[in-house]
């Protein structure tokens, strides 16, 4: 959680020619692109282009048929070996589209759980920064919940709170959106913006809310179903004023833009 | 929790986290904070914090320094957040002005949105009776959801008599596969070890009045009466009965099964009957399986330890086992593969919404099964005993 220069661009998660494969079936080929410490960084393309397999592969949930992920700019996440692929994990929170939060815990375990695992914490100071945690996302109180008592909202909001557990430098957030009703999801924006700049820790958001693009992304990269690639990346922002590319454009401006 | 690791971690060198307290005039406390205040890092208590501010002589304005703040992470957060319940308690002032942006932005964070009111949940501790009470609801509750269960079941029955019953016959037949043939394997092995396991305590018994024939007959009627249908249920109960079970909880915990009401497609109609119906032709099918495999088993400790003859075994066992017994033993296993089919859907159905749900209506369907096989089981044993057959 060091505050970090934001300026200072250094490249925090390096992807190169990688190609991603169900079997013999290719899902994308030659994904290049960085993610630098401190971005805000969005993978979009429209639905079933692989978004959501991109992230396993960079959180290390699925191996890449080819080309490598480096983290920290040098370090291969595939060639590593396993102690220093643990030491990578450990660095990264990671909110699934679900939540995934463990039914079988309250909230406070939920978090306590990777507190209890990789620190050497009193039990005392693991209730503190559960309430910590719950209270930054707005749940305080809810502690001794279990998560089928709660409303979806609140499990996104929760799981958030578990991907911070470890005070991560590398938050991924798979559709944080999704489902959401649209002020729900607009706090959930600035919940993560403000999270993001009082943490600096780099973000990786898999979404295809327009809205939350525009808001809180940085930089991006743009996966086609169609092409099986990359076919832009860059700042949302900058794509939507001068992307040429059709498809592109008609994703930014939800096919009004006319082609 | 682990010693010595924290041990290791704390003499690594002069980040230790600090505070120090100092009074740079007479009304104000200034906190100041260095070292890297990370998680692996033994944190300085707030005793000293509340110690000065309680002291006689106490602050009016509490101020901070991080000018030799290293890193930080949620520790410092927590640390803060104690000193500012303390300020507001004791209500002094606090002023965050010293601290680096972050922080102050994530301690307005964790304090913006108060408490809703009642949301923590109170420990009660209930008293006997009210327990003992609550428990004999719950059981009167569950117990009339299941009539209700096995009624609305019979009326889906009756509508598939007057063929009104609305399911898919390819489900049907997928659901025929995996409880009759795909148990084939299993039902083998258990049926045959019974047969040899009741032939051979049978022979040790028998050899000693040289009645050792008469083990056909042992083997042949406890099989085709019961115990072949018996086996067959509790193997039925663990594998089918658990697996409708899963695969309705999951159903229902992914709104699956809400997905089929609001079509107007009654589930019971649709999930329970085909599964009922598959189990019902299903089981006596298997118990006619098992009880040649058991009556099998039984031959091979006859032939080899017992040095019978197969065609005597075989005459013998025709000469015992009766027809009656044989259609006795086929209404245990009809019976039973409703009462599997029953309990597995009725826990599937009622199962609550997460994934450790599923795991409890899974257990309750095995144990609802095995328990109502044995109780049928003692049912038809006494009925069969009044009307003398």
């Amino acid at each position: 959680m060091e505050q970090k220069p934001l300026q200072q661009v250094q490249p925090h998660i390096v992807v190169q020619n990688l190609t991603m494969a169900f079997g013999s079936f290719v899902l994308q080929r030659d994904l290049n692109f960085t993610v630098n410490r401190g971005d805000v960084f969005i993978i979009m393309g429209g639905s079933g282009c692989g978004k959501s397999t991109l992230l396993r592969h960079m959180v290390g949930l699925q191996s890449p048929a080819a080309g490598r992920i480096l983290y920290d700019g040098t370090l291969s996440f595939w060639d590593a070996e396993a102690e220093a692929r643990d030491r990578i994990m450990r660095r990264i929170g990671i909110l699934y589209q679900s939540g995934a939060l463990w039914s079988s815990m309250t909230l406070s375990e939920n978090i306590a759980l990777p507190l209890r695992e990789y620190t050497a914490l009193r039990e005392e100071e693991i209730r503190e920064i559960c309430a910590l945690k719950l209270a930054l996302v707005g749940l305080s109180g809810f502690e001794d919940y279990y998560p089928s008592e709660i409303s979806g909202g609140m499990k996104k909001r929760a799981g958030l709170a578990r991907a911070m557990a470890l005070d991560p430098d590398i938050l991924f957030l798979d559709e944080p959106s999704a489902g959401l009703d649209p002020i729900s999801s607009r706090l959930l924006d600035d919940l993560i913006l403000e999270l993001r700049s009082s943490l600096g820790a780099t973000l990786v958001v898999v979404t295809h809310e327009l809205a939350s693009i525009f808001t809180i992304g940085n930089n991006s990269v743009f996966i086609d179903a169609d092409a099986r690639t990359m076919i832009a990346q860059g700042d949302p922002k900058v794509l939507l004023a001068e992307s040429r590319n059709p498809t592109v454009h008609n994703f930014l401006t939800r096919g009004g833009g006319g082609t | 929790m682990h010693p010595v690791q924290k041990n290791v971690l704390l003499s690594t060198g002069n980040g230790t986290p600090r505070i120090s307290l100092s009074r740079p005039s007479g009304d104000r406390l200034l906190v100041s904070l260095s070292g890297d205040w990370t998680l692996s890092r033994e944190l300085p208590s707030t005793q000293d914090v509340e110690q000065s501010i309680r002291s006689s002589e106490a602050p009016q304005k509490l101020v901070f320094d991080s000018q030799d703040l290293g890193a930080w992470e949620s520790g410092l957060l927590t640390f803060l957040l104690k000193i500012r319940e303390l300020c507001d308690r004791e209500q002094i002032p606090l002023e965050d002005d010293g601290l680096p942006p972050g922080v102050r932005r994530l301690l307005a964070l964790a304090t913006a949105v108060p408490e809703r009111k009642g949301a923590r949940k109170e420990k009660r501790s209930e008293g006997f009776f009210t327990t003992v009470g609550s428990s004999a609801i719950a059981f009167w509750e569950s117990f009339q959801e299941m009539l209700a269960f096995i009624g609305e079941a019979a009326v889906a029955m009756g509508r598939l008599l007057t063929g009104r019953a609305r399911f898919q016959r390819s489900d049907f037949l997928k659901l025929l596969q995996q409880c009759g043939a795909e148990a084939l394997p299993i039902v083998s092995l258990i049926s045959m070890l019974v047969g040899l396991i009741l032939a051979f305590v049978g022979a040790v018994q028998l050899r000693m009045f040289g009645a050792q024939i008469y083990v056909a007959s042992l083997v042949g009627i406890a099989m085709v009466r019961v115990m072949g249908a018996i086996m067959t249920g509790v193997i039925v109960a663990g594998r089918t009965g658990a697996s409708f079970a899963a695969e309705l909880g999951t159903m229902q915990v992914s709104e699956e099964i809400d997905a089929l009401k609001t079509l107007g497609i009654p589930p019971m109609e649709f999930l329970v009957l085909p599964r009922m119906l598959a189990l019902m032709l299903m089981m006596p099918l298997l118990c006619l399986y098992a009880d040649l495999m058991g009556i099998l088993g039984g031959l091979i400790v006859g032939v080899l330890m017992l040095d019978l003859n197969v065609m005597e075994y075989f005459q013998k066992t025709r000469e015992s086992v009766t027809m009656v017994f044989l259609w006795i033993g086929l209404f245990h296993g009809a019976v039973f593969g409703v009462l599997v089919a029953l309990s597995g859907c009725l826990r599937g159905i009622q199962c609550g919404r997460s994934a450790s749900a599923v795991g409890q209506a899974t257990t309750s369907a095995v144990v609802t099964s095995i328990v109502s096989i044995i109780v049928a089981t003692a049912i038809i044993t006494v009925v069969c005993d009044v009307l003398n057959i």
